[in-house]
């Protein structure tokens, strides 16, 4: 604070914490408080706004409870992030393992280049990308089939296939940094003692590197499953006719129904829910906030 | 039970530097066997060779009269106490010893058993069940000794594991390392760059400059007969004279310094045309108030040390030569002061001619 004083003057300071002050205030925290004071209030037409129906109620929460079909999406939606976060950790913990303890130093930057530079295009262009590819005709059928490896283009974009696969893709470095970092502060030494000490390399992996990882995994895997089951452009953009997520019931009842109401309500809901599911999930795992912080 | 270790024209490069250079040794079993030289000749790679974390380039390692070459760590009956321990901070106690137990399926129940019988072997039976992080630097040191012991190596494999410790417990541990050799016969690869420690523990001490093996040797070998100017003055302090070896005497030979021509003895391998620098050790530096029949130089006092059980005094001649000298303290030992004028009075037998560079050692404490 003194620090940004001294450098900019009170003037520019002053400016500095106002527009972040306006940013954090109008456009997160005032927001959010509409929202969330909306969902408690019924979906009414204009002119019984503020009449004597406009009460609070917990109703636009019970509706979730009351429409099997929404939680059953619902509960789809959970599964499938868990899948994604799966995935994603499969990928991510060997690539991190590689790039911290075994790749030479030299090519640790052209390896970040290259993991960064698909992040430089929008998502909804690498949506669309992902859309080309997996296409029936597309490239990726093409290339097995040129191979030899499939006799029959494969129908990638049918269940939650494509939603999945896309959303890997999007989110997997979210699992790859944490991890990485994790695995860079564990000294060498230690992998090399328990190999000295008679240890094949999966216990290693089990006994000592997971183990000092998992702050770094549990991380990862928070903000996988999280911003996955939050995700609408993957899911709208690589949807089948049978995979339906969470967040496009949300906007439906925002944008279709108008019923801005419901659709706040069914936004924490998603919010709480995934919440709680964390929680147990990392009760389940030993985790504890705090290692998560660090 | 233990196993010898056997270096075979040991050469060990990375890149073009050549951390390793032909370094051939013959360990026996159940020998304590120092590495000793400065930080940076190459003493952690021998190491890592015997352990099998690195290949050699060149030359072979043996372990047991079986050749090693492409066994990984976990196939060698090694096992290294790294420079920093490298204890598993997540595991308690016990289970870091255990480790190596559970590796080779060894039920909890024995593996418990044995990591309490290690603790009690090491001297801290009471530790089993606490964390790494609440124990002392001393602790963790026995911690990684007993983990080592429990996979029961035929050789032990150790890369300056006091080196952490201030200066007490150093020497305490000193013997207590001493004790588990003896006691378990396993054999003992030791690296130091603390020649005290080297000299004090070791059946035989390899000394190291620039990935060279300079001399192998038992330690009052290292001390009395340095192989060459290295070893002196890497190993213990010297007065160092420069000189031209001008004739031959019945074993000994006459040395032309600008202090004067002194009689010594001819190191290993140094002969007539040599160019070899004079080490004579300051315990054999006599300082007397009257000049000897020969090797002797007149000097003046410039600093004079009292050490408790010996005196240190510095001097230096009309030349700008020099001198340190020791005389041990028997209780009547007159202490010169400052610009008394005395002799350094030396017998040729105590005076080595030596070839090769000095050391610029390197401080410890
Ligand atoms: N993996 C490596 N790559 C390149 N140089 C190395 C490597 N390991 C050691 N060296 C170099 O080899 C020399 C000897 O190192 P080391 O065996 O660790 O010395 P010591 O243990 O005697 O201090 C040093 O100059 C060091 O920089
Ligand atoms: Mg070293």
């Amino acid at each position: 604070m003194s620090d940004l004083l001294n450098r900019y003057g009170g003037l520019l300071t002053a400016i500095f914490i106002l527009l972040t002050a306006f940013w954090l205030l109008m456009l997160v925290i005032l927001p959010n408080i509409y929202l969330f004071e909306n969902s408690f209030r019924p979906y009414l037409p204009v002119n019984e706004m503020g009449g004597p129906k406009d009460v609070y109620s917990l109703n636009n929460y019970l509706t979730f409870f009351k429409s099997p079909i929404h939680m059953n999406v619902f509960v789809w939606t959970i599964i499938y992030s868990s899948l994604v976060t799966l995935i994603c950790f499969i990928i991510a913990y060997p690539l991190a393992y590689y790039m911290s303890k075994i790749a030479p130093d030299r090519i640790i930057p052209t390896l970040f280049l290259l993991l960064f530079v698909p992040l430089w295009v929008s998502e909804v262009l690498r949506s669309f990308a992902w859309f080309i590819i997996l296409a029936l005709k597309g490239p990726l059928n093409s290339t097995l089939l040129g191979l030899g490896i499939i006799e029959a283009p494969v129908r990638w974009i049918m269940g939650f296939r494509g939603v999945v696969i896309g959303l890997v893709y999007t989110y997997v470095l979210f699992m790859l940094f944490p991890i990485y970092n994790a695995i860079q502060s564990l000294d060498t030494n230690q992998i090399e003692a328990a190999e000295d000490l008679g240890s094949p390399w999966w216990r290693t992996h089990l006994r000592v590197i997971l183990p000092h990882s998992k702050p770094g995994i549990a991380s990862g895997a928070v903000m996988v499953f999280m911003l996955s089951a939050g995700s609408i452009l993957v899911p709208t953009l690589l949807a089948s006719t049978t995979s339906r997520w969470f967040t496009e019931i949300i906007q439906q009842w925002m944008f279709e129904s108008q019923d801005w109401n419901t659709g706040s309500a069914y936004a924490f809901l998603l919010l709480i829910l995934c919440t709680v599911f964390v929680s147990v999930v990392m009760r389940v795992f030993r985790v504890k906030l705090s290692d998560i912080a660090k | 039970m233990s196993a010898g270790v056997e270096l075979d024209n040991v050469t060990m490069e990375f890149g073009s530097f050549r951390a390793v250079d032909n370094v051939s040794v013959n360990i026996q079993p159940g020998e304590f066997f120092s590495f000793l030289g400065p930080s940076g000749c190459g003493k952690t790679t021998i190491l890592r060779m015997i352990s099998g974390f690195i290949q050699p380039t060149k030359g072979l390692v043996k372990i047991g009269g079986k050749d090693m070459q492409g066994a990984r760590p976990n196939q060698r009956p090694t096992a290294l106490i790294f420079q920093n321990l490298a204890l598993f901070p997540l595991m308690p106690v016990w289970e870091n010893i255990a480790f190596g137990l559970e590796v080779r399926g060894v039920d909890k129940a024995k593996r418990r058993a044995r990591a309490e019988e290690l603790l009690r072997l090491v001297d801290l039976p009471d530790a089993a069940d606490k964390r790494v992080s609440q124990l002392s630097g001393g602790q963790k040191q026995r911690v990684a000794i007993a983990r080592a012991l429990a996979v029961e190596p035929s050789v032990m494999l150790l890369d300056e594991p006091l080196s952490a410790l201030d200066l007490k417990l150093r020497q305490h541990m000193r013997a207590e390392l001493r004790a588990i050799q003896k006691r378990t016969q396993v054999t003992f690869i030791y690296i130091t760059h603390d020649q005290g420690e080297a000299l004090a523990m070791s059946d035989r001490v390899g000394v190291m400059s620039h990935g060279k093996l300079q001399q192998v040797a038992v330690p009052q070998d290292i001390y009395n007969n340095p192989a060459n100017g290295f070893v002196a003055s890497f190993v213990g302090e010297n007065n160092i004279l420069s000189g031209d070896i001008t004739g031959e005497e019945g074993g000994l030979v006459s040395f032309a310094t600008p202090s004067g021509t002194f009689s010594a003895r001819l190191g290993p391998g140094v002969s007539k045309g040599a160019k070899a620098r004079l080490f004579l050790r300051p315990e054999h530096a006599r300082l007397s108030t009257e000049a000897g029949k020969e090797n002797s130089v007149p000097v003046e006092v410039t600093d004079v040390a009292f050490e408790g059980n010996f005196i240190s005094v510095h001097s230096v001649d009309a030349k700008g030569q020099t001198y340190i000298s020791e005389a041990r303290n028997d209780g009547s030992a007159v202490i010169p002061g400052r610009g008394d004028k005395r002799h350094i009075v030396f017998e040729g037998q105590h005076a080595v001619l030596l070839t090769g560079d000095i050391s610029a050692k390197d401080v410890d404490e």
